[in-house]
């Protein structure tokens, strides 16, 4: 019976501790918080196929991408998955439409500009498919980062701080249109911020990291009502 | 002018970037992207020959192509021939003489691109042979052309290595160098000269395109 959605379980002591275990559902937006150092971007990385742990197990849909009882490890270019990265992480020599381009070599040679055109429109950045990432703005550039997720035709998309490089009149529009895009895909999301309220705004459910652990996961207003999880995260934005 | 001098330089010096472009660039490639224990003793290796004598390396590379070598033994008796002061024997020192010229740029240039960015290539379905063609290549550009000028221009000067393991036979391993030093022996200042202005302009020129060029890339990526 294939399980939907996706299903995470990684463990390690070293050098990076992990212990975490969660599910996301299809059309879900779990939000992975906690202070810095807790293992937000290292899980998103392992469910990438970026980074190994010794132990655990990673499913989507039925299918497993890593499994280390059984041996199964499959590497990022094979695992479908959208990761929009905190700095954008674009091809500097390639256009937007080309950078959106390179994820859909699954795609025929002849259909790829057009359906990257299309992406590009999605995220609203008509008209600007032959500028470099450094003609473009950064909020410009997270877009066309979105694009390029989204061109993987991903089972499941991961957010790492998407908003964090970007200012806050654009943090509001791209969050706008986070909100649009999990209307339209019904795949699991998982948004990695440090923003309490953002992630409150965005999510439907928490999952409450610290030192490797989880410590909470719940609805975010279950979650944030807890003093001892909303000193942990304040703190640390404090901080 | 010696032409047949010239163009034997020009012989050692694309076979030497011929053969060291393609296994310079796996190698710092590898070195670029790898940490394991020992790394630091092979980019002191690929790094010798910057530092060594060139009268020692050649002292070192002429003993270990001697008939008297496994090396020069074997070579032997595949090709019925010595090594050791012949043009394959220059070529094989040449790819050792220019290890760190070819290695270090292309190293620096693997080492400076973003992590990220090759990872976000993998994410978006490349495999790492068609990341290397599509991201890596592209971006690491100006080092693999600065890599390549300073093997040419170097190989077609080099004097010490080539005189020890080659001698100076015309046709066979008198490259230029080693006919401008013969010039001045037999005191003819002006065919030194003439050929010393022609190794000087080529240098100039090979270096002079190779910074264009690279200019040229780093305009296009904005």
């Amino acid at each position: 019976m294939a399980e939907p959605g996706l299903s995470v379980s990684l463990r390690q002591s070293g050098p990076i501790p992990l212990d975490v275990a969660f599910t996301c559902a299809p059309g879900e937006v779990l939000g992975l918080v906690g202070p810095s150092g807790a293992g937000k971007t290292t899980v998103l990385r392992a469910i990438a196929g970026l980074y190994r742990t010794r132990a655990g197990r990673v499913g989507v849909d039925g299918a497993v991408w890593f499994d280390s009882e059984t041996g199964v490890y499959l590497p990022p270019h094979r695992r479908r998955v959208g990761l929009v990265f905190q700095e954008h992480a674009l091809f500097p020599h390639l256009s937007a439409a080309a950078n959106v381009a390179v994820a859909l070599s699954d795609h025929p040679r002849a259909e790829r500009h057009s359906l990257a055109m299309a992406l590009l429109s999605r995220v609203h950045l008509e008209g600007l498919e032959t500028r470099k990432p450094a003609e473009l703005s950064g909020g410009q550039r997270q877009r066309v980062a979105i694009a390029r997720a989204l061109a993987r035709d991903p089972q499941v998309l991961l957010l790492d701080e998407p908003f964090s490089a970007v200012d806050r009149r654009t943090r509001v529009h791209l969050q706008a249109e986070i909100v649009a895009l999990r209307k339209d895909l019904a795949i699991p999301m998982l948004l990695v911020t440090h923003d309490v309220d953002e992630v409150a705004r965005l999510a439907d459910r928490l999952c409450i990291l610290d030192q490797g652990r989880v410590c909470l996961t719940g609805r975010p207003d279950e979650v944030l009502a807890q003093p001892a999880i909303r000193a942990l995260l304040l703190g640390d934005e404090a901080a | 002018m010696d032409w047949e001098a010239f163009k034997l330089s020009l012989l050692l010096a694309a076979c030497t970037a011929g053969v060291l472009m393609p296994l310079g660039l796996i190698l710092a490639r590898w070195l670029a992207f790898h940490r394991f224990p020992g790394r630091g003793v092979i980019e002191a290796l690929v790094m010798a020959p910057l530092v060594l004598p060139p009268t020692v390396l050649g002292f070192y590379l002429l003993t270990a192509m001697g008939g008297n070598s496994s090396l020069g033994k074997l070579w032997i008796a595949i090709f019925g021939h010595p090594l050791a002061f012949s043009f394959e024997g220059l070529v094989v020192a040449s790819l050792i003489f220019n290890l760190p010229f070819a290695v270090q740029p292309m190293q620096r240039a693997f080492e400076a691109l973003p992590p990220d960015v090759r990872e976000a290539a993998w994410v978006s379905g490349l495999s790492p042979w068609r990341t290397f063609w599509r991201i890596e290549a592209p971006l690491a550009w100006p080092g693999l052309l600065s890599a390549l000028a300073l093997t040419f221009t170097h190989t077609m000067g080099e004097f010490g290595v080539v005189l020890m393991v080659g001698g100076s036979i015309p046709g066979e391993t008198r490259t230029l160098a080693l006919a401008i030093y013969d010039r001045v022996q037999a005191f003819d200042t002006q065919g030194a000269q003439l050929m010393s202005a022609t190794l000087l302009a080529f240098s100039i020129g090979a270096i002079l395109i190779a910074n264009g060029l690279t200019a040229r890339v780093g305009r296009r990526h904005g």
